[in-house]
């Protein structure tokens, strides 16, 4: 009696073996290193690496392992005094092709890494570094979407020569047309229809001698226009989050219109926030030469104009229609103009802005065409108990110049103040323009040193409520105990071994969910040397007792467990970023639970009773 | 030898009497404090901004607070956060002012001070987002209880579920009124205790249960009354051991774990007492007084 087969030992060694394995990666600790990886133009190759070696060894720096994986680069270091010395020699070696980043890389063997065995992803909490939680303004996107389709619809209508009044975009949503006659907006529709299938046409009852037209983006492309909104931004962030050169940065979506972006071991959030949070844009319009500044000053702006000013504050008239947006542009770089020396920001577009670039410039040559730098900024404000968003634009012009020659793909913008101004409008132009504003709503740092008080601190408590319980199950239970002491011990290396494979983020709470598991793992246990004690009570012999409680005590266990699985995963499709790392220690403490405070107390039970005669059980 | 499967004799239902007003007087008192002096939210759920900053040398309060009252700062909470050298900002939404650079302003605010400052730790939570919060931790509460009630439903009886989610509205009422008795931070990470104390009451309620399902179906003889006495009595061991564990490691989670999840500890620690308590004395009579019976609890095999 109370003997296993072989085949269970088998399993349980097996993973044992396994869990040790995968968990053995936590305890080799972290390099300093650098993290380098290619920005625009540069490549990650062997070459790079010569180039650093080189670099390193010139200004007498020692460095450990190199290695390269796919996009990026990382130099080991002895301690973070080199690495720091040595950030600065890479950094001028390399030039602005790379970026190079301060990280920690894992110090974990080659023979453990060729398994595929990782230590686990700490969370900020425990390794410091800040936290975004953004959000799009999605009515701004769908509202630019609307003007675009004016802008197009008004192209349309006059290429086909259908005579309209005005095209205009409703405040409420929806673009508004006023047609002269029923048949010139018989034929509108038509021609709308044919065009730009994403549109709901509706006709209102003419009135006044005008034939009103209402067009509405579908609800399909309303949705639509959001997910790409969402998307855009998501690329936008994650070409910013490159400029500033984090290691392991994270990027994701969460819901249908929010961002997490974070960015281990940055300390500077200001810089941060400025580079990430603001939506800048460029409108390339031409002037309106005809007409005089003055008369729109005056009040009398001429339809098709509107009134700008220049940062000096000179008012510029501008005509309404946009040649190019910043949409198309796939890089910029600030640099000095060669004739003039003065700071300058070249620019260059992908092909389907090149293109309808060069057709809007082609008419153009010898007038003069402005850049309108348009910064968003949106707020979420509570006035009178209501949250309201505010958005502030700046719109100004940052530069009027003649078109010399009919422009193309590349293109230069002169006339900039200083080098720090084109260096930022560079960077922002670079990191692509947002589809629509985004504004931070959460934002959450936490300082280097607190991160490695959070770990001191979590692991102290775990280690000592963890001792505390072995003691008094084995006060308590006496060789019982002790063989659910090492189930509990296994317990916690099966845990440590789960989040390492799936590369989960342990947080302060998910240490917090550890340590409530360790209390409730002992739960099974307890419930079966309960029945153990019982079953000796009520007189039967001791190797029918320890089978019977074994026996019994299985549906409680499983009963409680999923149970308490239950709240685990309402809390973790419910939860955002503590909770789910709390929701999942505590499912995979529950699960491996089960195994360890069953089946392996069971197997050391059974080695040392098993089959044996026993007069009585000491328990 | 009357009963020899059982170590104690308590006659736990003859002071359900007792235990009901005990239990009512908790629940109104917790229910009496939300009402008037509601929870003390942390910017979790309200929105604001926190600054941790963790100085060289022992810090005076008022000092900050002086500091603070000439900028625009002036209505800040000001506290110590674990130590005398370690302080907590709080500053609510700032009417017509960016959220996210009033952290960048307090700091500088700070490091103006002249002493010697260390930003520990900065939180900015938008009102939008606290609002989901509520929402969602409130929602997150309402299925785990719509779960467990056909789980339970399911595998042992429903009277048992409206036993077993009467003592979980119990435990969850008085943990909060706890925090709102006392004013302390009502954080995610309460939030997230709370839920843990369902999933841990519950446990303990749903071993109780399975003992008196076996007793029903077991002892031929005997009131409901007699038979849940002989339940609770049985596994008595058992609950006081395992909320003994739980609540050792619990302790050492509190005392050494570090301010930030101290809350969370506390929430824990309160928790598993009343849910120890409530397994007993909640779950049970609630399910007697809803009057459980043999009939309920055969198995389903024999009455088809």
């Amino acid at each position: 009696m109370n003997r296993y087969p072989v085949w269970k030992y088998l399993l349980i060694i097996i993973v044992i073996a396994v869990g040790c394995l995968f968990a053995l990666p936590n305890l080799y600790g972290k390099d300093p290193a650098l993290q380098v990886s290619a920005s625009r133009g540069g490549e990650i190759s062997e070459l790079t690496r010569f180039s650093i070696e080189d670099a390193l060894d010139n200004a007498d720096i020692k460095y450990g392992e190199i290695s390269v994986a796919t996009g990026n680069l990382v130099v080991r270091f002895q301690d973070t005094e080199t690495q720091l010395k040595a950030q600065d020699v890479v950094k001028d070696a390399l030039g602005r092709s790379y970026t190079v980043a301060l990280n920690l890389a894992p110090a974990t063997p080659d023979w453990l890494r060729s398994l595929g065995a990782e230590p686990m992803f700490l969370g900020l909490d425990l390794r410091g570094g800040v936290h975004f939680l953004m959000e799009v303004d999605m009515e701004a996107a769908v509202s630019k979407a609307e003007e675009r389709y004016v802008s197009d619809i008004r192209t349309q209508l006059r290429d086909e020569r259908i005579r309209y009044r005005t095209i205009i975009r409703r405040r409420d949503g929806g673009l508004l047309i006023r047609f002269r006659d029923a048949e010139q907006r018989g034929l509108g529709i038509t021609v709308i229809e044919d065009n730009f299938p994403d549109l709901e046409l509706e006709q209102p009852e003419a009135e006044n001698d005008e034939f009103p037209l209402l067009a509405r983006l579908s609800d399909s492309s309303v949705t639509e226009t959001r997910r790409l909104a969402l998307q855009q931004n998501i690329t936008t962030l994650r070409k910013r989050v490159n400029e500033l050169g984090v290691a392991e940065p994270v990027i994701q979506q969460q819901g249908l219109e929010r961002v997490v972006v974070q960015l281990p071991g940055v300390q500077d959030t200001a810089r941060a926030k400025d580079i990430l949070g603001a939506t800048a844009t460029l409108e390339f319009r031409m002037t309106d030469e005809e007409r005089d500044v003055q008369d729109a000053l005056d009040g009398r702006v001429p339809a098709g104009s509107r009134l700008y000013y220049e940062r000096s504050g000179n008012p510029v008239l501008l005509k309404k229609q946009i040649m190019l947006t910043g949409d198309y542009i796939i890089d910029a770089a600030a640099g000095f103009d060669s004739v003039s020396g003065s700071p300058n920001v070249s620019i260059t577009l992908d092909g389907k802005g090149a293109k309808r670039f060069s057709d809007a410039t082609a008419e153009e040559v010898g007038r003069n065409m402005a850049v309108v730098f348009i910064e968003n900024k949106t707020e979420t404000v509570e006035q009178d108990g209501e949250m309201v968003k505010r958005k502030e634009t700046i719109e100004e012009v940052i530069n009027v110049a003649t078109i010399r020659e009919q422009l193309g793909k590349r293109f230069q913008i002169t006339g900039l103040d200083s080098t720090e101004e084109s260096r930022n409008l560079a960077l922002l132009l670079r990191a692509g323009a947002l589809a629509a504003p985004i504004e931070i709503i959460e934002e959450r740092t936490v300082g280097p040193s607190l991160g490695q008080d959070n770990i001191d601190k979590g692991f102290t408590s775990v280690k000592i409520g963890f001792v505390l319980v072995l003691i008094f199950m084995v006060l308590w239970y006496k060789a019982f105990g002790l063989a659910a002491d090492v189930a509990l011990a296994l317990n916690l290396v099966l845990i440590v071994a789960l989040l390492s494979m799936l590369q989960a983020t342990l947080t302060l709470p998910g240490i917090a969910g550890i340590v409530l598991t360790v209390g409730m793992a002992v739960d099974a246990n307890v419930l079966i040397f309960q029945r153990i004690r019982e079953e000796i009570r009520n007189g039967n012999s001791p190797q029918a007792s320890i089978h019977a409680g074994y026996e019994k005590a299985f549906t409680t266990i499983a009963d409680a467990n999923i149970t308490t699985l239950f709240a685990a995963i309402v809390l973790f499709s419910f939860g955002t970023g503590p909770i789910k790392g709390f929701a999942v220690t505590l499912s995979l403490g529950i699960v491996c639970s089960m195994f360890t405070a069953i089946m392996v107390t069971r197997s050391i039970v059974n080695l040392i009773y098993g089959g044996k005669r026993l007069r009585k059980l000491v328990i | 030898m009357a009963e020899p499967t059982q170590r104690f004799n308590f006659d736990f239902m003859g002071k359900r009497r007792i235990a009901v007003v005990f239990s009512a007087a908790l629940i109104s008192i917790s229910l009496l404090s939300l009402f008037t002096q509601k929870l003390n939210f942390g910017i979790d759920f309200t929105g604001g901004t926190l600054v941790e900053a963790g100085y060289g040398e022992t810090v005076e309060l008022d000092q900050v607070r002086h500091v603070l009252s000439a900028t625009q700062f002036s209505d800040a909470v000001v506290q110590y956060f674990g130590s005398a050298q370690d302080i907590l900002i709080r500053v609510a939404q700032v009417e017509g002012k960016n959220s996210a650079d009033i952290s960048n302003e307090i700091i500088d605010v700070l490091k103006q001070s002249g002493q010697s400052v260390e930003i520990r730790r900065v939180e900015f939570v938008g009102p939008q987002v606290g609002e989901d919060l509520q929402e969602d931790g409130g929602l997150a509460m309402i299925y785990a209880l719509i779960m467990i009630f056909i789980y339970i439903a399911f595998r042992f009886q429903r009277l048992f579920s409206v036993g077993a989610i009467a003592a979980l509205v119990h435990d969850v009422t008085i943990t909060i009124g706890f925090f709102s008795v006392l004013q302390l931070d009502f954080d995610l990470t309460v939030l997230a205790a709370l839920l843990a104390v369902i999933g841990y009451s519950l446990n303990d309620t749903i071993v109780v249960f399975d003992r008196i399902r076996e007793n029903f179906r077991r002892i031929r003889k005997g009131s409901p009354v007699d038979i849940v006495n002989a339940s609770l009595n049985q596994t008595l061991s058992r609950t006081l051991m395992t909320s003994l564990t739980t609540l050792l490691v619990l302790t050492a989670l509190f005392l050494f774990g570090g301010e930030i999840i101290r809350p969370f500890s506390a929430a824990l620690i309160v928790g598993v007492i009343i849910g120890t308590y409530s397994s007993i004395y909640v779950a049970s009579p609630v399910t007697l007084a809803l009057g459980i019976s043999k009939q309920d609890l055969m198995p389903v095999e024999k009455e088809e």
